[in-house]
């Protein structure tokens, strides 16, 4: 050939051109509506203050009160962002007044507790997929299981070891566990039986053991699955660490933050921990999706799979 | 056919007596197949054809180990299929390609090998020497996706065969492929056939390529799944695709058509 050919541009495929705009006008809208929501919720308040004193008073002046009231009602979102800045930049990390140091107490807890459930929902959805006596016994008490409320659990749970002198990380761990190993169990089990007939087949004409089948059919099969229930299960585990820091009477983690700051009408505290809880757990769901998509790749032999949540 | 020869079993690679094989649906039970005989020598192509749920899939899978019959009784190599299936004693082309998309193309080629426990260096080879022999040297490292669908079948023909079976079961393994790629294939197995002696038996449901592939037909019809004709095609070895042009082939592509059409029930 002599004439260059210019390269064919690049298509890309179900894809939106940008996310940025939408996104950021979401975010505007939000905090505008929380502007809003401030001034509705702390103006009773404030208005009462005006007429004892006897202040005559604008609208202007209260939008701008409402947005700086002390112990508000609703702080505004810059009163949050202060109080943000003020226990992540300003505080020590070792300082128990540093949302880093409880949200790291809530990390460790959330990562033992989604290793523990993720191993446990892998373990039963193996048993569940090879045992017949437990596929036919196993999964009502599974779902059982999910229909007992977390927050009448868990107290039980955290009196009962700390009766037994056992407090800290491993009660709250076990209730995270307690979250997260059902929608990996499900998910498991989906993707454990998700191979088709056709290859289960195969592997039979080869004479092929369960543990040949299991290692190079059926586990890569149930990788996308897993990672699915994996990232429900990582945000479970996370409100269940969060939980079982409510009855230990405000010690430490992001769950104690959040009860110490409705005790003491700490409205600023609350919100900033629940900030900080959410930006963990988009956090690890990010992390995860990540991983899934570097290893969903590969498991594709190279080729580009859409795994939109 | 002598009575010893048909009693051991030595002559015959797959001998099937009388068999039946119920399906119970909803709807009652569907014979799939009803009193099968059929006896095929080493070295054979022997083609089952007939239309959808005429049990010619069946039949094959009876013969694989991957269905049971009701009654009756098969022998595969003198010995029952499950034992057949044990020592391995045949490969297995399906409809579909049926490769692992995380696995190269190798690496598929690989997999039956790995299973059976070959040692590393003979599997490499076995691999080379397969692929090279349905043309495909040189893709070792692709994964299935960046293959065309009649690459991706000759990559499962060649998982087939890596293993060096005396015989192959192929379940209409071109069905899914244009006529142009499926014809160019049908060349090839012909070839790959009389190269390597094997025996082979083909499901399909388009008479030229039965006729074009074929020692022996099998003409199947449905409800009951059942053997109505057994058609000899001794076209000569050295056969090239414009045979079908030719009167021997139209004459036995008619015999096959008129078995068909006798079979079939148009009522429903």
């Amino acid at each position: 050939m002599t004439t260059k050919v210019s390269a064919p541009a690049k298509i890309q495929l179900g894809r939106t051109p940008s996310s940025t705009i939408p996104v950021l006008t979401v975010i505007l809208a939000i905090i505008m509506i929380w502007y809003a929501g401030a001034v509705h919720l702390n103006s009773d308040q404030i208005i009462d203050r005006y007429e004892k004193k006897g202040i005559d008073w604008s609208l202007v002046q209260l939008a701008n009160d409402s947005w700086n009231m002390k112990r508000a009602v609703l702080p505004s979102p810059h009163q949050v962002l202060m109080e943000l800045k003020a226990t992540i930049i300003d505080k020590n990390v070792t300082s128990k007044r540093s949302l880093i140091y409880h949200a790291g107490i809530t990390l460790s807890s959330t990562l033992v507790g989604f290793l523990l459930g993720a191993s446990l929902g892998i373990g039963l959805a193996v048993g569940i997929v090879y045992v017949e006596t437990l596929d036919k016994s196993l999964m009502p008490w599974i779902i059982t299981s999910q229909t007992i409320p977390i927050l009448a659990l868990a107290p039980m749970v955290i009196v009962v070891f700390g009766a037994m002198g056992i407090s800290g990380l491993l009660p709250k761990a076990l209730i995270s566990m307690y979250l997260c190993f059902f929608p990996v169990a499900v998910g498991m089990v989906k993707g454990l039986r998700s191979p088709q007939p056709m290859l289960v087949d195969l592997l039979d004409t080869y004479s092929a053991s369960k543990w040949q089948v299991f290692w190079r059919l059926r586990l890569p099969s149930a990788v996308p699955f897993l990672f699915a229930s994996l990232k429900v299960a990582i945000a479970l585990s996370l409100v269940g660490a969060i939980v079982a820091e409510l009855p230990t009477g405000g010690q430490a983690g992001l769950g104690a933050r959040l009860l110490s700051g409705s005790y003491y009408g700490q409205t600023n505290l609350i919100w900033a921990s629940l900030i900080a809880a959410a930006v963990m757990s988009a956090s690890l769901v990010s992390i995860l999706g990540l991983i899934e998509r570097k290893v969903c790749y590969r498991l594709a032999g190279g080729q580009e799979v859409s795994n939109e949540l | 056919m002598n009575s010893a020869s048909a009693s051991t079993g030595i002559n015959h690679v797959v001998e099937v007596k009388e068999v039946c094989l119920d399906f119970p649906t909803k709807e009652g039970v569907v014979k799939a197949l009803s009193n099968v005989d059929l006896n095929i020598n080493a070295g054979e192509f022997v083609s089952f054809i007939g239309p959808s749920g005429c049990g010619k899939t069946t039949l094959m899978r009876v013969l694989a180990d991957l269905e049971q019959p009701t009654s009756g009784s098969v022998l595969v190599n003198g010995m029952s299929p499950a034992e057949a299936r044990k020592q391995r004693a045949y490969g297995y082309v399906f409809q579909a390609p049926a490769l692992l998309p995380w696995r190269t193309v190798q690496d598929n080629v690989l997999l039956p090998l790995e299973i059976m426990g070959y040692e590393s260096g003979q599997r490499q080879q076995l691999a080379q020497e397969y692929l090279q022999l349905v043309n495909l040297s040189g893709f070792e490292d692709k994964y299935p996706w960046q293959l065309s669908g009649g690459m991706q079948q000759r990559v499962s023909i060649a998982r087939a065969l890596v293993i060096e079976p005396q015989l192959l079961f192929m379940d209409e393994p071109f069905g899914a492929l244009d006529e142009i790629t499926r014809d160019h294939l049908n060349d090839q197995l012909l070839r790959l056939w009389q190269q390597t002696q094997k025996t082979v038996v083909f499901v399909t449901h388009s008479i030229p390529e039965a006729v074009f592939l074929s020692s022996r037909i099998v003409v199947m019809s449905p409800r009951p799944g059942r053997i109505i004709d057994i058609i000899d095609c001794n076209l000569p070895a050295d056969r090239t695709l414009d045979i079908r042009e030719s009167p021997e082939f139209l004459a036995i592509a008619q015999r096959v058509r008129a078995g068909l059409a006798a079979g079939h029930s148009y009522d429903d």
